[in-house]
């Protein structure tokens, strides 16, 4: 009880002297250059003191491990033996690896097209509907639950008993009650992989909706009346004029749903395992680095990974360029 | 991380305080360091009866916690040093991350020496015999423990819950009821498995689905099976990778499980149902009103599972594993916990002496639920005739075998093992299953296991 509240209050202390002495740091040495630099030396010098800090714990907390990874990925599984392309000639061509690059591709496609697509008919439709928030909070919820969470609501609506026994997973209750044989959602490999790419969705297209319906209503209506004065009828507008105008949106949401699936880890480990051919690439690396304790090889696939997401960011450092010359 | 120690002492010396500051703010390991001893050095001045504290990670959690607990309580009292138990269902993942952020508890519980084998082989953990002697070992264990236990001359544990996997359950009163008695030889088995089908039943549960470990009930049939028809010395050959994955003995083991798991009828809810049906419900199905099945091969472990209204020994017995080659008659598969020092502290060299005597063993037996492989271990503290029964098997088998799933490196016995077994069930063939776990064999373990027998 004594120990507990003097660890709370040397957390308070912690947390005053941490935020404090961080204002002090910078009020301290802002103060010292002024004072002591010359005006020419000043002005160089300043832009680094206030950058600097936030660019060592970038470059400690991602930059330093980025490059460590890198350099593992060419050893061996304690990273003692250089091994060269090895890892990455393994991992290219080992059965499962090249099962979890099919799946990452898989859920890149289904993922962002149907949640971004599926987020974009829902947002211009809910523009039209008399109980917007509360239609909108609805298909919103499930961004609020984390996906551990979700996978475990999941796994019950999935869950299989066999024909004789009475079901407790929701859809297997309304196959056997239409009369046909339950059905093994997870462990049919033909179905296992749509049905943990369904989660993802089920949570995506919320995020998707709220950012496109936005958009759709930054869409200036004076256009809109433009060109149901000239005769375009709902559809053409949505085609011609609603989906252009907010395409800018429309790519920045995707490349975020792109990132976030090609991370995907969580659903997949907390549903299957990564069994009967439901593994992704983040899960394959957490396995081959912490449960068969090979670094370079997890080392390689994570090199992989940042490989693959790299064009996704370029393209949004590209676009967030341009927005700022249109500017 | 010394970038942050220089950057504060450097820029800012005079201000101390405000870098101590950014230190406490800031989640650095380097920093933490030294607020990490105010606490230890606290307690030891206010706590004047306790001797400290010792942590310990293993894989046992809910109910068999508290027994674990229990077992703790007599060396807490002696000592007054407090053990801090912590269990988790993913300890194969989670403690070697732990020793890869220095967080490492003072003793692991090992549910597979394979992991405890590759900490030991990178110098994460201490040798027992800084605590005990061999010959004090000895007295507790039998030889072939001990050498489960040992990497590269080195013994590194201390055994506690062990388990008999060469079971195969039934419910006495069905058995009676239908006129079916229990099989001696692999053949029997299947005239009864066939029997029963054609009664109209279905003879076997298997419930393969674990979470992330899902598929390893399978590799306990196999390994049995390899047991049963190759023998110790080639199961040995087996998990050495003397012999290859897909050795046409270990081929003929897949063939005689998928007797039992590919056979249409065997299995209560079929292929689905093995492989989603997780394997500590699927015993139930012995104690259903109309039986579900009428056969469930497991370790004693399972027990635990039993619904609470099976009365030991009238409601459910087991007969060992039939046999197939004569000349492995006794043959029985086992495993087991073990203990393991990470941080070689005072206190955890007390705790794993205590260990290796009989009462903590005998207070979690006597609660039901472990069997214990240390000699010294009175069997009359079970509290059922089936323990007493299975703790006998382990003390007078002729050969025992170590799972071998759990004494195989990490990318076999944790991976491509278990995950095999569900595509084996799930219906890919015996050849392209051994011939995968084969190709995922690590390359540095074969050279090991060469050097090993010299």
């Amino acid at each position: 009880m004594n120990s507990n509240l003097s660890l709370i209050l040397r957390a308070l202390l912690a947390i005053f002297i941490g935020s404090a002495g961080v204002i002090g740091i910078f009020y301290a040495l802002n103060i010292l250059v002024e004072k002591l630099l010359p005006e020419r030396t000043r002005v160089k010098v300043l832009p680094w003191i206030y950058v600097g800090p936030a660019v060592l714990l970038l470059s400690a907390y991602l930059v330093l491990p980025t490059i460590r990874t890198f350099y593992l990925s060419f050893f061996g599984n304690s990273s003692e033996e250089f091994v060269g392309l090895k890892n990455y000639i393994f991992v290219l061509t080992a059965p499962d690896t090249l099962i979890t690059f099919r799946n990452n591709l898989l859920w890149l496609v289904l993922v962002t097209g149907i949640s971004v697509s599926l987020g974009l008919v829902i947002a211009v439709l809910i523009d039209r509907v008399k109980y917007e928030s509360i239609a909108k909070s609805l298909i919103f919820l499930p961004m609020a639950i984390s996906f551990v969470g979700a996978s475990v609501i999941w796994r019950f609506i999935y869950a299989y008993r066999p024909a004789e026994a009475e079901q407790i997973g929701v859809l297997n209750a309304i196959v056997t009650g239409l009369g046909f044989e339950p059905v093994g959602w997870l462990v049919n490999p033909a179905i296992n992989n749509f049905a943990l790419i369904a989660i993802m969705i089920w949570l995506q297209t919320g995020f998707c909706m709220v950012l496109l319906s936005s958009a759709v209503k930054g869409v200036p209506n004076d256009v809109l009346e433009a060109a149901r004065v000239d005769g375009a009828n709902e559809i053409q507008i949505f085609r011609r004029i609603i989906v252009p105008m907010i395409m800018p949106t429309v790519l920045v949401v995707s490349t975020t749903v792109v990132v976030l699936v090609l991370k995907v880890f969580d659903i997949v480990f907390v549903m299957t395992g990564g069994n009967l051919g439901t593994d992704v690439i983040a899960s394959r690396m957490i396995r081959e680095m912490f449960n068969f304790r090979n670094y370079g090889r997890g080392s390689a696939i994570a090199v992989i990974l940042l490989i693959a997401v790299i064009p996704v960011m370029v393209a949004n450092i590209r676009r967030f360029r341009q927005q700022e010359q249109n500017r | 991380m010394f970038f942050f120690l220089q950057w504060p002492l450097r820029v800012a010396q005079p201000a101390k305080k405000l870098a101590l500051g950014l230190c406490i703010a800031l989640p650095l390991y380097s920093c933490s360091q030294p607020s990490s001893e105010t606490p230890e050095s606290a307690t030891e001045t206010t706590g004047s009866a306790s001797g400290g504290t010792v942590t310990v990670l293993g894989v046992i959690v809910g109910e068999q916690q508290a027994k674990l607990e229990a077992a703790f309580a007599p060396f807490e009292e002696e000592t007054g040093i407090e053990v801090r138990y912590e269990g988790t269902d993913a300890f194969t993942t989670l403690l070697p991350v732990r020793v890869d952020s220095g967080d490492a508890p003072d003793i692991a519980m090992f549910p597979q020496p394979g992991l405890m084998r590759s900490l030991a082989e990178e110098g994460a953990l201490v040798p027992v015999t800084e605590v005990l002697t061999r010959s004090e070992l000895e007295a507790y264990y039998p030889d072939s423990w001990i050498e489960l236990s040992t990497v590269n001359e080195q013994i590194y544990g201390i055994w506690y819950r062990s388990a008999v996997k060469s079971l195969v359950w039934y419910n006495p009163k069905e058995f009676a009821k239908a006129g079916y008695e229990t099989p001696e030889t692999w053949d029997e088995l299947i005239a009864l498995s066939d029997q029963i089908v054609a009664d109209g039943s279905n003879p076997w549960c298997l419930g393969l689905e674990s979470g992330n470990a899902s598929g390893w009930p399978g590799t306990d049939w196999v390994e049995d099976i390899v047991l049963h028809t190759a023998g110790p010395e080639f199961y040995d050959q087996w998990v050495q990778h003397e012999v290859p994955f897909n050795a046409p003995e270990i081929q003929t083991a897949f063939e005689y499980f998928g007797e039992i798991a590919k056979t249409p009828d065997y299995l209560y809810g079929g292929k689905a149902g093995a492989l989603s049906i997780p394997w500590g419900d699927s015993i139930t199905g012995l104690f259903t009103a109309t039986p579900e099945c009428y056969m469930q091969k497991q370790g004693n472990f399972i027990s635990n599972f039993f619904p609470a209204d099976v009365v030991i020994g009238e409601d459910v017995d087991f007969f060992p594993t039939p046999v197939i080659n004569p000349e492995y008659e006794n043959a029985l598969l086992v495993a087991g916990d073990i203990f393991s020092i990470l941080n070689d502290t005072p206190e955890a060299r007390k705790l794993m002496a205590y260990l290796a005597t009989p009462t903590p063993h005998e207070v979690w037996a006597a609660q039901g639920g472990l069997l214990s492989a240390n000699k010294q271990v009175d069997l009359s503290v079970y509290p059922d005739e089936l323990s007493r029964k299975q703790a006998e098997l382990l003390t007078t088998a002729e050969v025992v075998q170590f799972d071998a799933s759990d004494a195989m490196p990490g990318a076999v016995g944790t991976g491509t093992f278990w995950s095999g077994m569900m595509d084996f069930v799930a219906g890919a063939s015996t050849e392209d299953v051994t011939d995968k776990i084969e190709f995922y064999w690590p390359e540095e373990n074969t050279e090991d296991s060469t050097e090993a027998p010299k």
